[in-house]
């Protein structure tokens, strides 16, 4: 495929940056079901304590969630632009 | 063994190492050397005020008590910093957009710039706030006790309250200091920001140098504290599915509408992109924090003896294994929760109380208003001193009279199911253009009532307020009304009841009177540019801009902003219209940014008041908004690029419309001066001839009546050279010809001998001159004679024109950067603004010729000098009299 080919829709950077948008408002939704699930669990049918698993799952969610969180805003920030068009503030310095 | 009497020196070394640390970044930004104060890492520490001595004591008790619960009160705000992207991003923009200096101001702008919203906020604020602070300052007295009774005083030896009542001291003293020490909030608190993100550091070391004290000191790594996990109380936990989420709901509304909260996150918001980061680096702290809750919970139970206060764990934990260094970090790290979540909810409320409580009453107190009165910055700055020392005060008063006791979280809790009742209103403010401040009103007041009956009341008062027989069954036996039980809903927790209740019927209330009732149209304004911030920076408003008096605005500004910078402004902003000198025209857009430069320092609400006043009331016609609505709605349809191509025509217009009046009123001006020139001449030489006539003609003449007429033939001819001099004169100095005699020159001497050149003895009596000798002793380098000359003019301009009774010539010598300014300033009744563009002209003579006696050359010779001299002349306006300024260079 010809690769200088006009693309039809948007640039790839800025598809790049509307995709981590779309991302970062995603995000609150999927970390508050993760953390709402333990609520699902019935304690007539696992009568046996797990507080120690729990405490395993709510630090496990969390830490994945902080690092989805990092990622997107390294995505976000590195594209960064004001509403003037102007560059990312890295690239003001080179 | 800690003595108490060490304890005491080391917490006051850390004090006075804070104060260096603040002192230290308000140098450093005074200077301007902001990079680091503003960097991400300082704004996600700055949010750690969130973790208070709560969550420093209170976390591990809570653990201890009802297990892993504890942890929703960090999952909600880690949700919505993880969802930046959709609220706290648009939050900040629009602080940033709209100067917004808190919470209660964000609601009161949003809503129309009601004041009424903004005091219901303010109240909602202090009344939830109080106990909060109670509770740091019961938690750092408790840890003292802590220490004291290990080493063996006792707590009887210390007096808790004499300890409380000194921390607040403390507290208010530091917070005067660094909070109000500028007053434009947007301005930023750098000292007190730095200062608490290096607590934040202190309390997160602490916290976790415990942890892992107890993981690896006591227990033997992670595997084995698993296992004592299973093995203790706290596996004994239930989850309950209603408290859990509840509570997750509750922390993140309480993370949004906190006041100290909104304080760090939105007003001392420095760079939008600083809360990219903190969007993960803030849930990391959160998530350090908690890390260590439950093992230290664990352990504490199996070590300490029963009826030990699981709420000191993270200090006794320590003491009682023999770790005093470590029990001392533990300790500063609590002492860092507490004083760092005081010192900004202090400031936040304290700013809130001073711009929606005592400034609108202080205004509407003196009636004649801020064109008038005294300083407003003085009072603001006393306003809000007299309110930091207000809320800590209520806070110890609290703590005092509650004797302290309940649990750390019962208080938490509360505080923070009545500080969200401002978030329905928060959030429709951002998102619903078409909530109205009815709504918002009714929707807080609502949930006030409702928090206050249900949570605050039963758990605060105790029996006094609301007895045990009418919570069994309800005020006047009407069952369905119990407090926590409302509409028979039986069984629920008693927090969470609460906050379903209150929120739901606050929210109820808002959206449906929003639905029933009109916006008036600054609302529907103020919520167009709220909630489409991103869409359009540019801003409309009602201001019907040609009735205000721009200066009258700048005689206001200046008393709020100090004259300097009300100049600096002003003049600022008539460059940008293309005008020259100090007064822009009163455009829509001048009177928006001003208003909202004011705004930084009196609240949007009180100076929309101000320049209400000065603009003729703010009966802005409805008709008057709607087009200035449409003009921005149509503005906003063309690109950027047509946008600015427009400004710089709409520049030039002005540019050319103010050349073209001015190019009429000179060419009127010139045909005026041919008639006065030949006037100017004539008269001289109709006499000189008449009387030349009568010497030659007539034979027999006394030597007397020759000697007179030849006097005033000589006369005459004087005032004929005079004028062809200063004709002459101007001309040379206008094609620059001339040859200036630059040297050395005392300011003193040449103001002196102008003074005495141009006042003779009598009439210096009539004009008395006020001046500043210190400030003339200034050496510059210019040409004396010259410059006397100039004085000369503006001193005999002031003593021919000034119509005062007692008549007086201040003289101000004022040094700046490079160069030094000289005003003359006299009390008459000044220039009228239409003349103001004039008196510079050639032949310009505002009054009748005969009085002034000259030929109205003066000022226009002054200036073609003081160009030729690298400088300037200017008029002053706003000064109540006519007024010069003289602007030279040093070098």
């Amino acid at each position: 495929m010809n690769r200088n080919r006009q693309l039809p829709f948007l640039e790839k950077r800025n598809y790049v940056r509307r995709r981590a948008e779309d991302a970062a408002r995603l995000l609150p939704f999927l970390g508050g079901i993760l953390l709402l699930l333990p609520i699902l669990r019935n304690p007539i049918a696992t009568p046996e304590h797990e507080t120690g698993a729990g405490v395993l799952y709510v630090f496990a969610v969390w830490v994945m969630l902080i690092v989805i969180a990092a990622r997107i805003s390294f995505a976000l920030s590195d594209r960064q632009t004001d509403e003037k068009g102007r560059k990312p503030h890295e690239k003001e310095h080179e | 063994m800690i003595g108490f009497n060490a304890l005491i020196i080391v917490s006051v070394i850390y004090v006075i190492f804070l104060f260096a640390i603040a002192f230290f970044a308000d140098q450093q930004a005074a200077r301007g050397r902001l990079g680091w104060l503003q960097s991400p890492i300082v704004y996600t520490l700055s949010l750690s005020i969130y973790c208070t001595a709560w969550t420093f004591y209170g976390a591990v008790g809570y653990a201890a008590r009802s297990g892993l619960e504890f942890v929703t009160i960090y999952l909600g705000p880690t949700l919505i910093m993880i969802g930046w992207w959709g609220i706290v991003r648009k939050l900040v923009r629009i602080g940033r957009t709209q100067r917004i200096t808190s919470i209660a101001d964000l609601i009161s702008s949003r809503f129309g710039k009601s004041n009424l919203l903004g005091v219901l906020v303010t109240l909602l604020a202090v009344i939830g706030s109080t106990p909060y602070i109670a509770l740091q300052l019961q938690s750092v007295t408790l840890s003292y006790a802590v220490f004291a009774n290990e080493s063996g005083t006792g707590t009887e030896a210390i007096d808790l309250n004499s300890t409380a009542f000194w921390i607040a001291v403390g507290l208010i003293l530091f917070t005067v200091l660094f909070g109000t020490r500028n007053l434009d909030a947007n301005e930023r608190h750098h000292g007190v920001v730095t200062a608490i993100a290096f607590e934040a550091v202190v309390k997160l070391v602490a916290l976790l140098a415990v942890g892992v004290f107890v993981v690896w000191g006591v227990a033997n790594g992670p595997s084995d504290i698993l296992a004592r996990i299973d093995a203790s109380p706290i596996a004994e936990w239930d989850l309950r599915p209603g408290r859990w989420a509840g509570l997750i709901f509750l922390s993140a509304a309480a993370f949004l509408s906190l006041p100290r909260m909104f304080q760090v996150m939105v007003v001392e918001n420095a760079d939008e992109r600083a809360v990219a980061t903190a969007s993960w680096a803030f849930p990391l702290y959160l998530m350090l924090m908690s890390l260590f809750v439950v093992p230290i919970a664990v352990v504490g139970l199996e070590l300490m003896p029963k009826g030990a206060n699981p709420d000191l764990f993270v200090l006794t934990i320590p003491l009682s294994m023999g770790q005093d260094k470590l029990a001392l970090l533990s300790f500063l790290g609590g002492f860092s929760s507490a004083t760092s979540m005081v010192i900004v909810a202090a400031i936040a409320l304290s700013t809130m109380v001073s711009n929606h409580i005592v400034m609108p009453i202080w205004l509407a107190v003196t009636s004649k208003g801020a064109t008038v009165s005294g300083d407003v910055r003085q009072v603001v700055l006393i306003a809000r001193r007299c309110s930091i020392a207000a809320v800590l005060g209520l806070g110890y008063a609290y703590f005092h009279y509650s004797g302290g006791g309940s649990a750390l979280a019962a208080i938490g809790l509360i505080s923070f199911t009545g500080v969200s009742q401002v978030l329905p209103a928060l959030l429709g403010a951002i998102f619903w253009r078409r909530a109205t401040r009815h709504g918002a009103a009714l929707g807080l007041i609502v949930g006030f009532v409702v928090w206050c009956y249900t949570l605050f009341l039963p758990s605060i008062g105790g029996a006094t307020l609301i007895s045990p027989e009418m919570l069994e069954h309800g005020p006047f036996g009407i069952g369905w009304l119990r407090p926590q039980a409302l509409f028979g809903v039986v069984g629920l927790d008693p927090v969470i009841h609460a906050v379903v209740w209150s929120m739901l019927l606050n929210s109820l209330v808002f959206c449906t009177v929003s639905l029933m009732t009109f916006p008036n149209p600054l609302e529907r304004l103020q919520g167009m540019q709220f909630v489409n911030v991103f869409e359009h920076s540019a801003n409309a408003r009602g201001w019907s801009g040609n009735a205000a008096g721009a200066e009258d605005l700048l005689v206001m500004s200046q008393r709020i902003l100090g004259p300097n910078q009300a100049q600096r402004l002003f003049q600022t902003i008539a460059q940008k219209q293309g005008k020259a000198g100090l007064l822009p025209d009163p455009s829509v857009d001048f009177l928006e940014q001003l208003e909202r430069e004011l705004a930084g320092s009196v609240g949007a609400a009180t100076a929309h008041a101000m320049v209400a006043q000065i603009t003729g009331g703010a009966s802005v016609s409805v008709e008057d908004l709607m087009a200035v609505a449409d003009e921005t709605a149509q503005i906003m349809e063309y690109s950027s690029k047509l946008e600015e191509k427009t400004d710089e025509l709409e520049r030039t217009a002005r540019q050319l419309g103010e050349v073209n009046t001015k190019l009429t009123e000179l060419s009127v001006q010139k045909d005026a001066f041919l008639g006065q020139i030949s006037h100017e001449l004539r008269t001289p030489m109709t006499s000189i001839r008449a009387f030349s006539e009568i010497l030659r003609d007539v034979q027999d003449m006394t030597p007397d009546e020759q000697r007179h007429h030849a006097s005033i033939i000589h006369d005459e001819a004087l005032r004929l050279t005079r004028l062809l001099d200063d004709l002459l004169d101007l001309n040379v100095l206008e094609n620059g010809q001339v040859a200036l005699n630059i040297e050395q020159t005392n300011l003193y001497d040449v103001i002196e001998r102008s003074l005495a050149a141009a006042l003779s003895a009598v009439e210096s009596e009539t004009l008395s001159v006020v001046r500043s000798i210190d400030q003339e002793q200034i050496m510059i380098a210019t040409d004396g004679d010259r410059l006397a000359q100039v004085f000369i003019n503006l001193i005999n301009n002031a003593r021919k024109y000034c119509d005062h009774a007692e008549p007086k010539l201040e003289v101000q010598v004022c040094l700046r950067e490079n160069c030094v300014e000289i005003d003359f300033r006299d009390n008459g009744t000044g220039i009228s603004q239409a003349d103001q563009n004039l008196i510079f002209e050639k032949f310009s003579r505002l009054t009748d010729h005969h009085s002034a006696g000259g030929a109205g050359l003066g000022l226009a010779i002054c200036r073609e000098i003081m160009t030729n001299l690298k400088g300037s002349i200017d008029y002053l306006p706003g000064q109540n009299g006519a007024a010069f300024r003289v602007k030279l260079p040093l070098k």
